[in-house]
């Protein structure tokens, strides 16, 4: 029963970081509809900054934190500016591999500065976080992600409902001529998404090298579990990454702790084929309206 | 005796089959025909066994690009699993020839026809699911492959592998690199020749509807499941093939190289070449693996060299880089690929010295 | 005839993909507050012309290459689209394309990018009252709204974003007669009440005279004859060719066709 429980409370947490890291995903995706293959390496990118930052340089860490999330940003404006604008127009395929020749340049870059090594932050969250229920005990880490979750998603729901900026995006997303035909700054949104999913990314980042250390293998690799967790959820519904996040952080948990850990990495992708056979467009993604 | 026929400087096409003819001109076949010659009765004799080995990785690559070229480029379904269906028949024909004994060229059709068969499963989400979706359920394809070749010890062997017995055809050895170039050039010409002519064909069509507009196509009376069905069979087939001779080519396969690093280049291939161009992944595929071996030596030698041995390790992931700069030039540059380089450098000539 | 002219094209040409000439040498005046239709058969350049207006020839790959547009005296050809609509020109694309995913309201709202997204009630009130139908559908998803529906959210973004000269891309496209007649009238009242200078590019010829003002009839990319509405429903080549009312009463056979197209080339 002990077990269960511990696999529940870690499938949980690890599932609210996947949702946490898809946020940025749908973040793109809803925006320029572009399929972002170099997530991963963006999260490592953010959890590297903050590594120099907080390790090398020995800057105070809410110092570190908002100057991560700034060189984040830029660093999203940059991408979109150099790489993706001279592909707008261009077939889906061609944005789907220029992400991905993104993601072998970072990764290759990353490794050539850091190499393959683990590396962990000095520990700055307070003991106080953590919550102990008898033999179940949850670290400050997973605590902190959660909050940090809760909070990024609140603010993500906002703002694609209810601020300006987010309609833009969304529309844009639908038909970019139209957008244009009504004065929406369409360049600027795309740099704009991408910049705000840099940040959301280097947050997530963060969070998983404070849970796990820093290593350029592993972060890039969270980027290719985003896959299931957004599709699960609908591609372009923030709840959805969510839950998506949490169904498959449980099921890879429950898989690796009952059955065997291979298993577990695989699972995920097994249950994602049968739903997307059922619900086409996931659990909660929008129905695609096409009229000849 | 026909007239041979040279390229008019206009459309002058009064029929259909003149639209859809291979070559424009006599003077194209009578090229195709002496360039096959040359290279089949020349590069084996000059080239050492270090560039047969490039050489034949290149074709055997061109077979396996021009497959997904025709589910990418002209059905439009984009697939992240390529090199899984790759390794499905790399699998099938090593399973094939060691416990079943079959012979060389029966166990790589068989293994065309099995990967055919588990690429057309794994294409079977593709009757409710399009674009991203679609990539994705092709994704999840590639792990869960990946990880049967790895785990499904009692068949594949798991990560130890199999070797594989020598090749022989018509009793004849050919592993060697030599007498395998001879295999491999006769089959990706042989590949080539029937993608081409399935294009023009009414499946061809059939698939190029599909890609341009599913609905339409369906609204025409194109029964869109089958085709897309039979294009994710036809593009694994062609990987399954390239897996099987790749297999009895290095003769000890693990399940290690079908990664989604490997799909991964396949896809560069095809769009460096140039979506929906048969000569284009071929260009694709010389290209990829050119750089890739490049890249590679030269990082050797950098580890070689004395010089740099302190920080030896750390350049190797530089490979991985250069290899993501070489994608994103391409696509940024020249989106249409290589294809489109080689037309207009052939237009150029032949309209010298004036323009147009 | 024309009162203070608003915009100004000046003899300009338009060019896709750096080859293909759409535009050879139109010139208009739009005067202030007034409707002017623009007539033509398919692929005489009408749509261009707008699009040179308002910027959007780049996603196509076009631009102007000779010739100048002129918006109170400011030269606005190749402008990006984000300074036209904010100088307020506002084209309502063919085909209406809607967000499909986002509801009537948020449609609405994207049309005041424009103004840099300041909006209020009284805007969608505006939009609500000339529109009525949409008042009814606010909440659900724009991908489902009918043809007219579409029509109006269409016109109704654009006005969002208070426009001072409205370009509207063959509004009547596959509408119901009815339903053309009644778009048709609150275009009117629009151009009456908030006094907008509206351009409409039309198929249906005899709709569009009896609203504008002033017409230009294309052909061709080229302006081949123009003049207050009134006049051009009583010329006899309009009749004849774009209304469908023979001078003679009888059907007009292709030799007719051929004559007119030969008398045109005068014009």
């Amino acid at each position: 029963m002990e077990f269960f429980v511990q696999l529940l409370v870690n499938g949980l947490s690890i599932g609210f970081l996947y949702a946490l890291s898809a946020l940025g995903f749908v973040m793109i995706f809803k925006s320029s509809s572009v399929l972002n293959f170099a997530h991963g390496e963006l999260l490592a990118i953010g959890a590297f900054f903050f590594l120099i930052l907080a390790a090398s340089a020995k800057v105070p860490i809410v110092l570190c934190f908002a100057l991560t999330l700034l060189g984040c940003f830029a660093l999203g404006f940059i991408i979109e500016r150099l790489f993706l604008r001279p592909l707008i127009g261009e077939a889906l395929i061609q944005v789907i591999m220029l992400t991905v020749g993104l993601a072998a340049m970072f990764k290759g870059l990353m490794l050539f500065i850091f190499g393959g090594n683990f590396f962990k932050y000095p520990s700055f969250l307070p003991a106080a976080l953590s919550v102990t229920w008898g033999m179940i005990n949850v670290p400050s880490a997973y605590v902190a992600s959660f909050i940090i979750g809760l909070f990024f998603l609140g603010l993500f729901g906002f703002f694609f409902k209810y601020s300006s900026q987010g309609i833009y995006m969304r529309a844009v997303a639908d038909h970019q001529t139209a957008a244009l035909s009504l004065g929406v700054h369409v360049r600027r949104v795309f740099a704009l998404s991408w910049a705000i999913a840099a940040v959301v990314c280097a947050v997530s980042g963060i969070v998983l090298g404070i849970m796990h250390g820093v290593n350029v293998h592993e972060l890039s690799s969270i980027g290719l579990k985003v896959f299931p967790v957004v599709i699960l959820g609908g591609l372009d519904s923030i709840g959805g990454a969510i839950v998506g996040g949490i169904i498959i952080g449980l099921l890879e948990t429950f898989t690796g702790g009952y059955i065997s850990g291979s298993l577990g990495e695989v699972i995920p992708y097994i249950i994602l084929v049968f739903i997307l056979l059922i619900k086409p467009y996931g659990l909660f993604g929008s129905v695609e309206i096409e009229r000849v | 005796m026909r007239k041979l026929k040279f390229r008019p400087c206009g459309n002058f096409k009064e029929r259909y089959e003149q639209d859809i003819a291979i070559f424009e001109t006599d003077f194209g076949r009578v090229w195709v025909w002496v360039g096959l010659v040359l290279l089949l009765s020349s590069v084996p004799f000059i080239a050492g066994s270090y560039t047969l080995y490039i050489i034949n990785s290149i074709g055997i690559a061109a077979i396996a690009a021009i497959g997904l070229n025709i589910l990418i480029g002209y059905t439009g379904q984009i697939s992240l699993g390529h090199a899984a269906f790759f390794g499905v028949g790399a699998y099938a024909a090593a399973i094939l020839a060691t416990k079943m004994g079959f012979p060389f060229w029966l166990s790589v059709l068989a293994a065309g026809g099995i990967a055919a068969l588990v690429g057309m499963i794994f294409g079977i989400p593709s009757v409710r699911l399009k674009h991203l979706y679609l990539c994705i359920a092709t994704l999840a394809g590639q792990f869960i492959i990946e990880y049967v070749l790895m785990n499904w010890e009692g068949l594949t062997n798991g990560p130890a592998g199999i070797i594989l017995p020598r090749a022989t055809l018509f009793g004849l050895d050919i592993s060697g690199d030599q007498s395998f170039f001879w295999v491999v050039f006769v089959c990706l010409a042989l590949m080539c020749w029937m993608a081409v002519n399935l294009i023009r064909s009414r499946y061809g069509r059939a698939f190029i509807a599909i890609r341009d507009n599913d609905l339409a196509a369906e609204g025409m009376g194109i029964p869109i499941f089958r085709y897309k069905l039979l294009s994710f069979g036809i593009s694994s087939f062609y990987a399954g093939f390239a897996g099987g001779l790749w297999a009895y080519y290095t003769t000890s396969i693990t399940p290690e190289p079908f990664t989604i690093f490997l799909s991964i280049q396949y896809i560069a291939m095809i769009i460096i070449g140039g979506l929906a161009s048969i000569p284009g992944s071929v260009f694709g595929a010389i290209f990829i693996i050119i750089l890739n071996e490049t890249l590679s030596r030269i990082t050797e030698y950098i580890m070689n060299t004395g010089i740099l041995s302190g920080i030896a390790l750390t350049v190797a992931p530089l490979r991985e880089f250069v290899f993501g700069l070489a994608i994103v030039l391409f696509l940024i540059f020249e989106p249409r690929g290589l294809a489109e380089v080689w037309r207009v450098v052939r237009s150029s000539f032949r309209l010298w010295p004036f323009s147009y | 005839m024309k009162k203070d002219i608003l915009l100004q094209i000046n003899n300009i040409s338009v060019v896709y993909s750096d080859v293909i000439q759409i535009l050879k040498g139109v010139s208009l005046a739009i005067g202030e507050k007034q409707i002017v239709s623009l007539l033509g058969s398919n692929g005489a350049g009408k749509t261009t012309t707008l699009r040179a207006i308002s910027g959007l020839l780049k996603p196509e790959n076009g631009a102007v290459t000779e010739g100048t547009i002129e918006y109170e005296g400011r030269s606005i050809q190749n402008a990006p689209p984000e300074t036209i609509t904010r100088l307020g020109i506002i084209q309502v694309l063919e085909g209406r394309p809607p967000f499909e995913h986002l509801t009537v309201e948020e449609n609405l709202r994207v049309g005041t990018a424009a103004r840099s997204g300041r909006f209020s009630k009284q805007d969608l009130d505006l939009v609500y009252h000339y529109f009525p139908p949409l008042l009814a559908r606010k909440r659900s998803l724009a991908g489902y709204c009918s043809g007219g529906e579409l029509q109006m959210l269409a016109i109704g973004r654009a006005l969002m974003a208070k426009p001072r000269l409205l370009l509207l891309d063959e509004p009547s496209l596959g509408l119901a007669p009815l339903l053309v007649k009644e778009i048709f009238e609150i275009v009117g009242r629009i151009n009456k009440e908030q006094g907008t200078t509206i351009v409409v590019v039309e198929q249906n010829a005899s709709m569009a005279l009896q609203l504008a003002h002033y017409g230009y009839v294309m052909e061709n990319g080229k302006i081949v004859m123009e003049g207050a509405a009134s006049e051009l429903r009583e010329n006899p080549d309009v009749k004849e060719f774009y209304l469908g009312i023979a001078s003679s009463g009888t059907l007009k056979t292709y030799k007719d066709v051929k004559a007119y197209k030969r008398r045109k080339r005068w014009l």
